[in-house]
């Protein structure tokens, strides 16, 4: 056990949990933080995808001992004020069927286009390439990316 | 909610003001005893205008939670906005609450119907009645009764108090689809924003106070069992407070996280006894359907005499592997043990096997079994299963009888889900047909040999036809010479439904055949399955009454929205296919380029004809859906066998679609004022064998296995 203090959606959070532990399950299990999925474990499917310093990880795969003193930003935080345009973007183009997967899809698209605020079809497929939907939403999430791209979506993942 | 009968409940209502509640029988029901009125609660309106709608199939992405209480309230004319929904758990008023075979819509929609037409009715003479005007000159909307000649009206919360003291009609007139206001909309769905903002809860988010979380350490090899046990290792995890055996052949580690138990899992030493299938392959499970096929199975479907047809004779085989289900959320159930009861918070899409198998495990009686349900991350039939809730109840008693705790979420890890799943049989099918001189089919046969599914499971079904393939191996072509015949085979691999079951593998060889047919013919695919078609006629294959002018619709549309005649970009190639299952109709045409020696497939036009549509969002979803499930299923979804252990572990050796591998789904419905058939199976089964033959196209080369890249 070690003790480490994280800056997860804005606020300090002090945590005591064994150093190799993922953020996934210090996020999920100790902070409470379920809007983050595991779904793989290995770092395939992309479901724990959170935001450390503006860039999307894969907290399944990544130790609380490497974010310790990092800024932190999950599903919960995206939105600093309300709900995010990519979210909002999610709702209007009704992209969620079981919904297991889409806020790592979210997180993804978040990164995409804080720093491509205006992808081309490559250039989304090429970052949401590593997430699955076993339920088949890609198109939609396609549709959602744009429509938020096209609302101005820059500058709003932390 | 409460399962009042009607009779406590209007006097509850009549006593407390509480509100209106609509029960009713499902013919299912038959058991329940009149006197006992025990009816069954869809909906309850309260004074302050709320509508609660109790939903009582289980969401897992399919949109019921939306579409079932859409059809209550277009009967009950009912303002859609002031709609709350409750899932219900497992109960005994709402018949069978399985969640599978495509069957929400259809099974509930006169039930649900029924309901909220009985309601309106209720409430228009609440109203005439306060209002001392005949009840033909009040009419119901939008959540409100009026009285046109004098232009009055009450909302139904207003309405409420009165509505509870009067009789509940039993035969109530039904609207018109073309007076439809609600079924058919586009509308949102219910769990979006949650689905979106994270905060939806999911089997895996859930949590009770005091809960601990456990990982199992299962029998590697299928049917093994546990020799011993060395948990030295396992104990030192800081945080890991039981490890115990559950069964013969899991071993639980428990602990206060799920990190924590999967170390203790980690670092835990189990001797194993592999036991009977220590030397189980993939390869022999193959040989052993050969083996099966040379027995006489039972006939599915006779048309004609199939053995006096003579002509040119073609023959295939076809085979396909087991497939797992994988979906996005691992198995995982929470349960708390409380000596004479146990609760569970299940994402199933079986509450009621899940309250009965724990009861019986536990010891107890079904009524001290609660389960509540949750969301579920997909379904697409491995929730069909109760094994992770059986699984929670055991691991929570163990942790009671050693007083180290009571309530527990066991997790699987995505390796548990891949391992020790049920998997979609693998299967043998060999065709046969006739051609008359012209190159036209006068002769059919389809032999399918597979496990069945339900006889694995304890129930084999008449004459030994799996109880699923009256839904999923129709042949819905009028020829004068037919014969399906099923021949069961047996496995110790672990079986289970998975989304379309039986048709994917009926569809694939079924339609590729006809693919080979047509070729041999030298006649277009479309072509030749419209002449199959032939004019309009019934095909009654078990309780379902096939139209082959339907089939011809959904077929005559995918070809047409396709551009089936126009020119294709060089390297282009399209292919053409349909299937009936689940009393739905559904024709694709797939189109590929071959980039080295794989398929791309760049668009596919999928129609279905299923009847009233109910909301074309959710619909479109299904579709497009069930084109990716399809695709990943006809590209590399194979689960082997090796020592009897499951080979693929993860999404590398196992890897559903992904987004650059996606292609364009166009979808389209045939306008239908029919009742309301399955939808979120239909569209798998045509789609490996349209690509198939787009690939044939491509490179005449024939596939009659798949997956595709194996």
């Amino acid at each position: 056990m070690a003790d480490f203090t994280l800056r997860v959606n804005g606020n300090e959070k002090k945590v005591s949990v064994s150093p190799e532990t993922p953020l996934l399950w210090v996020l999920r299990d100790t902070l409470e933080l379920t809007g983050t999925k595991f779904g793989c474990g290995a770092g395939l499917c992309g479901a724990c995808t959170v935001h450390v310093e503006g860039s999307a990880i894969r907290s399944c795969s990544t130790p609380v001992s490497q974010v310790a003193g990092k800024s932190v930003t999950t599903i919960e935080g995206l939105g600093a004020n309300g709900l995010h345009v990519l979210q909002q973007a999610w709702i209007a183009e009704e992209v969620p069927q079981c919904g297991y997967c889409q806020t790592g899809q979210i997180m993804t698209a978040a990164a995409l286009l804080a720093k491509t605020p205006n992808p081309s079809d490559e250039q989304i497929t090429q970052a949401m390439n590593g997430n699955l939907c076993r339920c088949g939403t890609y198109e939609r999430i396609r549709k959602a990316i744009r429509r938020a791209a096209g609302a101005g979506a820059a500058g709003g993942a932390r | 909610m409460n399962p009042l009968s009607r009779r406590e409940f209007v006097a509850a209502g009549l006593a407390a003001g509480a509100g209106l509640v609509v029960g009713f029988y499902l013919p299912h029901l038959g058991r329940a005893r009149k006197e006992v009125f025990s009816p069954n609660a869809y909906l309850r309106i309260t004074p302050d205008n709320k509508v609660t709608i109790v939903v009582a199939r289980s969401e897992m992405g399919q949109g019921v939670r939306t579409a079932l209480p859409m059809i209550l309230a277009e009967e009950l004319e009912a303002d859609w906005k002031q709609i709350e929904i409750e899932q219900a758990g497992a109960s005994t008023l709402y018949g069978d609450q399985g969640t599978g075979g495509s069957a929400s819509v259809k099974s509930t929609w006169d039930p649900m119907r029924k309901a909220g037409a009985a309601a309106r009715e209720v409430l228009i003479s609440a109203a005439a009645l306060t209002w001392a005007v005949p009840r033909s000159s009040c009419v119901a909307e939008n959540g409100t009764v009026v009285h046109s000649a004098s232009q009055r009206r009450l909302s139904y919360g207003e309405l409420v108090e009165k509505a509870a003291t009067l009789p509940i009609p039993t035969d109530v007139p039904l609207k018109q689809n073309k007076d439809y206001k609600i079924v058919g909309q586009r509308l949102a769905r219910v769990d979006t924003p949650s689905k979106v903002r994270g905060d939806a809860v999911f089997g895996i988010d859930f949590r009770t106070p005091e809960m601990k979380y456990a990982v199992l350490s299962r029998s590697p090899a299928i049917g093994g069992k546990v020799l011993s046990i060395d948990d030295k290792e396992s104990k030192k995890i800081a945080g890991v407070s039981y490890v115990g055996k559950i069964s013969d052949a899991a071993v639980a580690v428990v602990a206060d996280s799920v990190w924590s138990a999967m170390e203790g899992r980690r670092m835990l030493n189990v001797s194993w006894d592999d036991g009977p299938n220590k030397d189980l392959n993939t390869a022999a499970v193959m040989e052993s359907l050969k083996q099966a096929a040379a027995k006489k199975g039972a006939s599915l479907y006779s048309a004609g005499d199939v053995s006096k047809v003579t002509g040119r004779r073609i023959s295939a085989e076809y085979h396909l592997p087991f497939m797992a289900h994988a979906p996005m959320e691992p198995g995982n159930c929470t349960a708390a043990f409380r000596g004479s009861s146990c609760e569970l918070w299940a994402p199933t899409q079986v509450p009621q096997d899940c309250r009965d198998q724990v009861a019986k495990a536990l010891g107890l009686d079904p009524d001290q079994v609660k389960v509540n349900v949750t969301l579920m991350g997909g379904g697409f039939g491995r929730r069909l299963e109760y094994d992770y809730a059986v699984e929670a109840a055991l691991v929570s008693k163990a942790l009671v009888d050693s007083k180290v705790g009571g309530p527990v979420k066991v997790i699987w890890t995505r390796e548990d889900d891949m391992r020790f799943s049920t998997y979609r049989p693998a299967s043998l099918h060999q065709l046969s047909a006739v051609l008359d001189g012209a190159g036209w089919p006068v002769a059919f046969t389809h032999r399918i040999i597979a496990p069945s599914i339900s006889g694995q499971k304890g129930q084999p079904g008449p004459n030994g036809v799996d109880p699923d393939l009256p839904d999923e191996a129709a042949f819905i072509y009028a020829l004068p010479n037919v014969s399906l015949e099923y021949v069961p085979a047996e496995t110790a691999v672990p079986l289970g439904w998975m989304r379309s079951v039986y048709a994917l593998q009926a569809g694939f060889a079924s339609e590729s055949f006809i693919d080979e047919l047509a070729a041999a013919a030298g006649k277009d695919p479309l072509e030749y399955r419209l002449h199959m078609l032939g004019k309009d006629q019934s095909i009654q294959f078990f309780d379902t009454t096939w139209r082959t002018a339907r089939m011809r619709g959904v077929l005559q549309l995918a070809a047409d929205k396709a551009g089936w005649k126009s020119t294709l970009p060089p390297g282009h190639f399209r292919g053409i296919a349909c299937f009936g299952c689940f009393s739905s109709y559904a024709g694709e045409v797939v189109e590929i380029s071959m980039e080295n020696d794989v398929p791309r497939v760049h668009r596919v036009v999928a129609v279905v004809d299923c009847g009233q549509v109910v909301n074309p969002s959710i619909l479109e979803q299904q579709i497009q859906g069930g084109i990716v499930f399809g695709l990943a299923n006809a590209l590399r979804a194979k689960i082997t066998i090796e020592k009897g252990r499951v080979v693929q572990g993860n999404f590398d050796d196992y890897a559903p679609l992904r987004m650059e591998e996606t292609p364009v789904v166009e979808v389209y419905a045939v306008p239908s004022t029919e009742p309301p058939t399955g939808i979120g199976e239909p569209s798998v089964p045509p789609l490996a064998p349209a690509l198939c033959s787009a690939i044939y196209g491509a490179t005449k080369k024939r596939i009659r296995a798949l997956p595709i890249l194996s």
